[in-house]
């Protein structure tokens, strides 16, 4: 043991100990120090690291400048918000041809989501991400968003927003649990077969007021079980299944010999 | 080999044929509690057990009904409408369970016979009906009386007519099926957004935008029930497309759209559902009841679906404030198709 | 003393209950009632229940609605909501709605009512078509009971018509948007189409009448036509007496069962209160028609899955399936709108067609004795297959119905399955009759099969000769009785023309439709097993000719070995 310990002594272990400690000092610091608040101004540093993120993922298809090409439409102008939309839940980059983009697990962390918004935001002005008190649910109404959300969203997504069905294998997905922001920017950027929805048509309260109707959703149904929220086709399923089922049942018992 | 099966297909003439006998009422077989006492006792605590449950559950539904109140939540209407109703549960099933269990176990299970009688009536008992029936018949008279027949006949034929007719006309109100045609917009009226009745820019549309647009009128006559059956007729919706993309217009209405501004009639013309579905990127308009298809760019013209005809176009401009108004009302019937349409 | 436990003295009443029997008797001749029904024998089998959930579930649906009456407003006139959910407050809308909302969030007890009523009229329905499928697959239909199918056939109807009414009372955007398509329906009718309309709503649509009309017919003229209906559907029970399956000592003449009072009284009596508490189990806990989901009726708003209640998702499966081109205009600028039309009225059609089966079934046998047996469905494999083909048509169509929501859960296009359901609704029903006729035929051999050889038990039996053969069980007299008690129908045999034209007689050609239609009937059938047949299975080793039989392989040479036989 002794003799193994004694060859260990190289000359350079100082400089590779001190070495070691500065890494443990810096990965303790980057774990341990409290992150930043996100800017409301982006900082040059965002947009040009926003830029290498765009052409590293995104210029394949957009262009290596965002005009866009045969197989993906022009990102000038679209702005930040709707960057923020695509990138945060994961259908950008888009892995798979389809009728759509499928939402999928984000690729993108949040410091590189605002980053690469940061640089749309830069080459032409577009819709922004919305602050936190414009997407508060608590502060909306949800009466009004009812209304807003029949007249406007419930054809496509289900009129408690549970999802529907498009032509040609397309498909408004379900909203249960899309976050307050992504429920506003996709309203706002009209993502792929949504329409936009700008402010002049439903605005930023009425849009706050869309956010509370459908938290209010969240709450579940006053009557039980939702049975999916789908409607007379689903309650008719469980009429024969469970309905049906359990009465047919008893009626078995009824007409069987007892032991 | 023939190209017979090999099943027995001869007919063989009935009767010339033995054929099995009837075995009779299968041997009763004796349940638990008839040959064993204790399985008597146990079975008749059964169903004294669940009877008990029945009275508990109607007092526990009792309770609940006086206990737990609906608070004004969602949560506090669900908590009390299911407490209720498994308690109401427990008190009908108690019952239910225990008289079929009660019956299954303890009340006799041999089988009876009862002798069925043939449905028709026997020879002898149809003859004096069918007397009976004649002796009436010679006595009115009304063998030999055949205009009095007759004028019986039509009077008992008739008379319903002095209800039904009423009945059926003052159901139809004024039966001017001739509102049919007509809608609320006219040369000058102001689109406005649906449902809060703001007035719209053409500036503020923009290009993917989908607007579900009423007529503009006053809010007096917003809060009426006539509202709802003229907003029935109104609906419209409206996009705007790159000028580009549109096909060529059908004649005469190449100046039916500003700046790429089109708007169409939202009632589907298979059988009246609001054509709501704007999908931006196909610009295809899509009906949620029978999925009928639009095109947009090509005059609403049908691409898919049960629908056979365009949706009607709206004619819109803009007014002097830059808000967009109507050059005039539908050129034909909105909605589902009918008889007289195009007369 | 007279005791008075076992046989009450009819004629000196003691007891209260006697006095009292005695009161009611003097006034009303009860004792002939009594005589006659107290011990009024039923067969016993579960698939008789059926008739009785929709029975008992209607009396739920008249317990639940009187309690809806008290609450619910009839009107369409307007005023502003204030109350709960928090989504509905402060919302212009009908009284109708408005009083759906309080019966649901105020009315203590008022949303499970709610909610027992919807479940009960979906139960409702659903256990009206299975009813009607076990009469119809055992021929329960056959003399003297033709009439009460008819009436059963109606009470499907006019369920239907209860349902519709009753769903649309709450005036949501669901139902009004269903009240919509049905006013187009009605619109393309040629000629009086546009007058209908404007009869039914008194104006244009939705018009401020149709919510008080639609009340008018849901609690007083279609439940008193229901009652009116299923009192006389009850009272051809009573009189024709309930049919039975076959099995041992059953026949045409008798009834076997048990007696009215007291095991029919427990058990009938008993399933009204398990139907009643598994509807009340499902109002309790399974939201149904959450109408302000919805929202108050506006011609505008739609959801995506709009579909009715599933008894009437054919109607609208048939209308999502066909195609547009079928309007046409013709001279003189009338619109026919047959792209409505035809499915419209095609599948109502094709139901009144299905409700004339018994008399069609009876000019093909020649059969009008009456039957008071049932059959087993095996036994009748085309009348089988052609129940089966119109359950696919109808499932089919309703499939089709809710095509959007396929479309959403197997991320399928919906235009794919529009157009597949569109092959299907041709190719399907078809199909179900072949295969459900080839596998009543194959039950049938397979029952011949056991009654000539019986049970296999697993038990391999090896002879001194060096053979092996498995032991077979042969079928007790029950178990044989209840698979050659049947009777194969023969297709009806063409007599020879006569008259004057010969078989170009026009009455002639009408015969001969009918016996062709006879043999697609009953050309492929397998006769019940014969005790010369069983016999001849049984010898060892020989063939034995039967009269008029094929020479080669009727029957194999049967090793059925008793239990008790040992090796030869």
């Amino acid at each position: 043991m002794k003799a193994l310990a004694a060859r260990r002594h190289h000359r350079f272990a100082p400089v590779v100990l001190l070495l070691l400690a500065l890494l443990v000092t810096g990965g303790v610091y980057a774990v341990l120090a409290p992150s930043q608040a996100r800017a409301d101004t982006a900082s040059t540093q965002d947009i040009e690291t926003g830029k290498k993120l765009f052409q590293a993922n995104c210029a394949t298809c957009h262009g290596l400048n965002a005009q866009g090409t045969a197989n993906a439409p022009s990102l000038i102008g679209v702005g930040a918000a709707a960057v923020d939309f695509q990138v945060s839940t994961g259908r950008m980059p888009m892995a798979m041809d389809g009728p759509q983009a499928q939402v999928k697990p984000r690729q993108m962390t949040e410091e590189q989501t605002s980053q690469l918004a940061a640089y749309i935001a830069s080459i032409g002005t577009g819709p922004a991400i919305p602050t936190d008190e414009q997407v508060d649910g608590s502060k909306g109404n949800p009466a009004t968003g009812a209304e807003i959300f029949r007249t406007n969203c419930a054809m496509c997504h289900n009129a408690t927003g549970q999802g529907g069905a498009l032509s040609e294998g397309k498909y408004a997905p379900s909203l249960e649990r899309t976050s307050a922001r992504n429920i506003y920017q996709a309203m706002l950027t009209g993502p792929q077969s949504m329409p936009v929805f700008n402010d002049a048509n439903i605005t930023p309260e009425e849009k706050r007021d869309v956010i509370a109707y459908l938290e209010a959703q969240r709450d579940g149904s006053a009557g039980g079980a939702t049975l999916g929220s789908l409607g007379p086709v689903a309650e008719g399923i469980w009429a024969w299944v469970v309905g049906l089922g359990l009465l047919i049942g008893a009626a078995v018992w009824i007409g069987a010999k007892s032991s | 080999m023939s190209s017979k099966t090999t099943d027995v297909t001869v007919p063989h003439p009935e009767g010339d044929l033995e054929r099995f006998q009837d075995p009779g009422i299968p041997e009763h077989r004796p349940r638990m509690a008839d040959t064993d006492p204790k399985a008597d006792k146990r079975a008749e605590r059964q169903v004294v057990i669940l009877f008990t449950i029945s009275v508990i559950g109607t007092l526990v539904a009792l309770w609940a009904y006086f206990a737990v109140r609906p608070d004004g939540t969602t949560a506090g209407v669900r908590t009390s409408t299911m407490v209720l109703g498994i308690a109401i549960f427990f008190a009908l099933a108690g019952i239910g369970v225990g008289a079929i269990h009660w019956a299954k176990t303890l009340m006799s299970d041999h089988e009876v016979v009862e002798d069925r009688h043939a449905t028709r009536s026997p020879d002898d008992v149809r003859e004096i009906a069918v007397q009976k029936l004649a002796d009436g018949i010679k006595e009115s008279g009304v063998g030999r009386r055949s205009v009095l027949k007759g004028v019986v006949v039509s009077a008992l034929a008739l008379f319903p007519l002095t209800i039904a007719v009423p009945l059926i006309s003052s159901v139809g109100g004024d039966w001017n099926v001739g509102t049919f045609r007509t809608t609320l917009w006219k040369k000058g009226t102001r689109l406005t957004y649906d449902p809060t009745g703001r007035p719209i820019k053409a500036s503020d549309v923009t290009i993917g935008s989908a607007v579900h647009v009423i007529p503009e009128v006053t809010e007096e006559f917003r809060q009426t029930g006539e509202w709802i059956s003229e907003k029935a007729k109104a609906l419209v919706l409206m996009v705007r497309l790159d000028p580009r993309d549109f096909k060529p217009f059908a004649k005469g209405r190449e100046n039916w759209t500003y700046d790429g501004i089109i708007a169409f009639s939202k009632i589907c013309t298979h059988v009246g559902c609001p054509v709501a579905l704007y999908e931006q990127q196909t610009h295809h308009l899509l009906c949620p009841c029978h999925q009928s298809t639009f095109d947009v760019a090509d005059g609403a013209k049908v691409v898919f679906g049960p629908a056979k005809r365009p949706l009607p176009q709206l004619p819109i401009t803009v007014d002097s404030e830059g808000y967009l108004v109507a050059q005039d009302g539908f050129d034909e019937p909105i909605g589902p198709s009918y008889w007289e349409r195009l007369r | 003393m007279t005791t008075t436990t076992t046989r009450p003295s009819a004629t000196n009443p003691t007891t209260p209950l006697g006095r009292s029997s005695d009161y009611l008797d003097n006034r009303t001749g009860i004792g002939h009632a009594v005589k006659e029904f107290a011990r009024k024998v039923f067969p016993d089998h579960w698939s008789f229940l059926l008739g009785e959930i929709a029975l008992y579930s209607f009396v739920v649906l008249l317990i639940t609605g009187t309690f809806l009456t008290m609450f619910f407003v009839p009107s369409m006139s307007l005023s502003t909501y204030e109350g709960q959910p928090a989504t509905m407050h402060g919302l212009l809308m009908s009284d109708a709605f408005a009083s759906t909302l309080r019966l649901s969030f105020e009315v203590r007890g008022g949303l499970l009512m709610r909610q027992i009523h919807h479940w009960a009229a979906l139960v409702f329905m659903a256990s009206i078509v299975t009813h009607m499928m076990r009469i119809f697959f055992t021929g329960a239909f056959r003399r003297p009971r033709e009439f009460n199918w008819l009436i059963g056939f109606t009470l499907l109807l006019t369920g239907l018509l209860a349902g519709f009414t009753g769903y649309s009372l709450p005036d949501d955007v669901l139902s009004g948007n269903g009240l919509a398509i049905a006013n187009g329906v009605v619109k393309s009718i040629p000629v009086i189409g546009s007058y209908m309309s404007y009869f039914i709503f008194g104006g244009d649509f939705p018009g401020e009448q149709i919510i008080p009309r639609l009340f008018t017919l849901h609690i007083l003229l279609i439940p008193a036509i229901i009652l009116a209906l299923v009192a006389l559907h009850l009272m051809f029970v009573v009189v024709h007496k309930h049919t039975q399956y076959p099995g041992g000592g059953r026949k045409d003449g008798n009834v076997v069962g048990f007696p009215l009072f007291p095991v029919y009284t427990a058990k009938a009596g008993g399933f009204f209160f398990v139907v009643f508490a598994v509807l009340s189990l499902m109002g309790a806990t399974m939201a149904i028609n959450t109408v302000w989901n919805y929202g108050p009726f506006d011609p505008s708003p739609i959801s995506a899955g709009a579909q009715p209640d599933w008894y009437m998702l054919f109607l609208e499966g048939s209308l999502r399936l066909m195609p547009g081109q079928a309007e046409f205009v013709s001279w003189g600028d009338f619109t026919w709108s047959f792209n409505v039309l035809v499915p419209a009225v095609l599948p109502v059609l094709l139901l009144m067609g299905f409700a004339l089966y018994p008399f069609l079934e009876a000019k093909v046998t020649g059969d009008d004795r009456e039957h008071h047996v049932l059959d087993r469905p095996r036994n009748r494999p085309t009348r089988t297959g052609i129940g089966m083909a119109f359950l696919a048509f109808f499932v089919i169509l309703a499939f089709a119905g809710s095509n959007d929501l396929i479309a959403t859960h197997f991320h399928l296009s919906i235009n794919g399955i529009t157009w597949t359901f569109r092959v299907l609704i041709f190719l399907g029903p078809w199909f179900a009759f072949w295969i459900t006729k080839r596998i009543c035929l194959g039950l049938q051999r397979k029952d011949r099969e056991l009654v000539l050889h019986g049970h296999e038990t697993g038990r391999i039996v090896r002879f001194a000769s060096g053979e092996y053969i498995e032991v077979h069980r042969p079928l007790d007299e029950q178990e044989r009785w209840l698979r050659v008690n049947y009777r194969a129908h023969q297709p009806l045999e063409l007599p020879a023309p006569t008259g004057p034209k010969g078989s170009k007689d026009k009455s002639y050609k009408k015969t001969k439709r009918w016996a062709t239609l006879s043999r697609f009937f009953y050309e492929d059938r397998i006769e019940p097993v014969t005790p010369a047949e069983l016999a001849a299975s049984h010898s060892h080793g020989e063939h034995d000719a039967l009269p008029g039989g094929e020479d080669h392989a009727l029957v194999a040479p049967d090793h059925s070995v008793d239990a008790t036989e040992q090796s030869r």
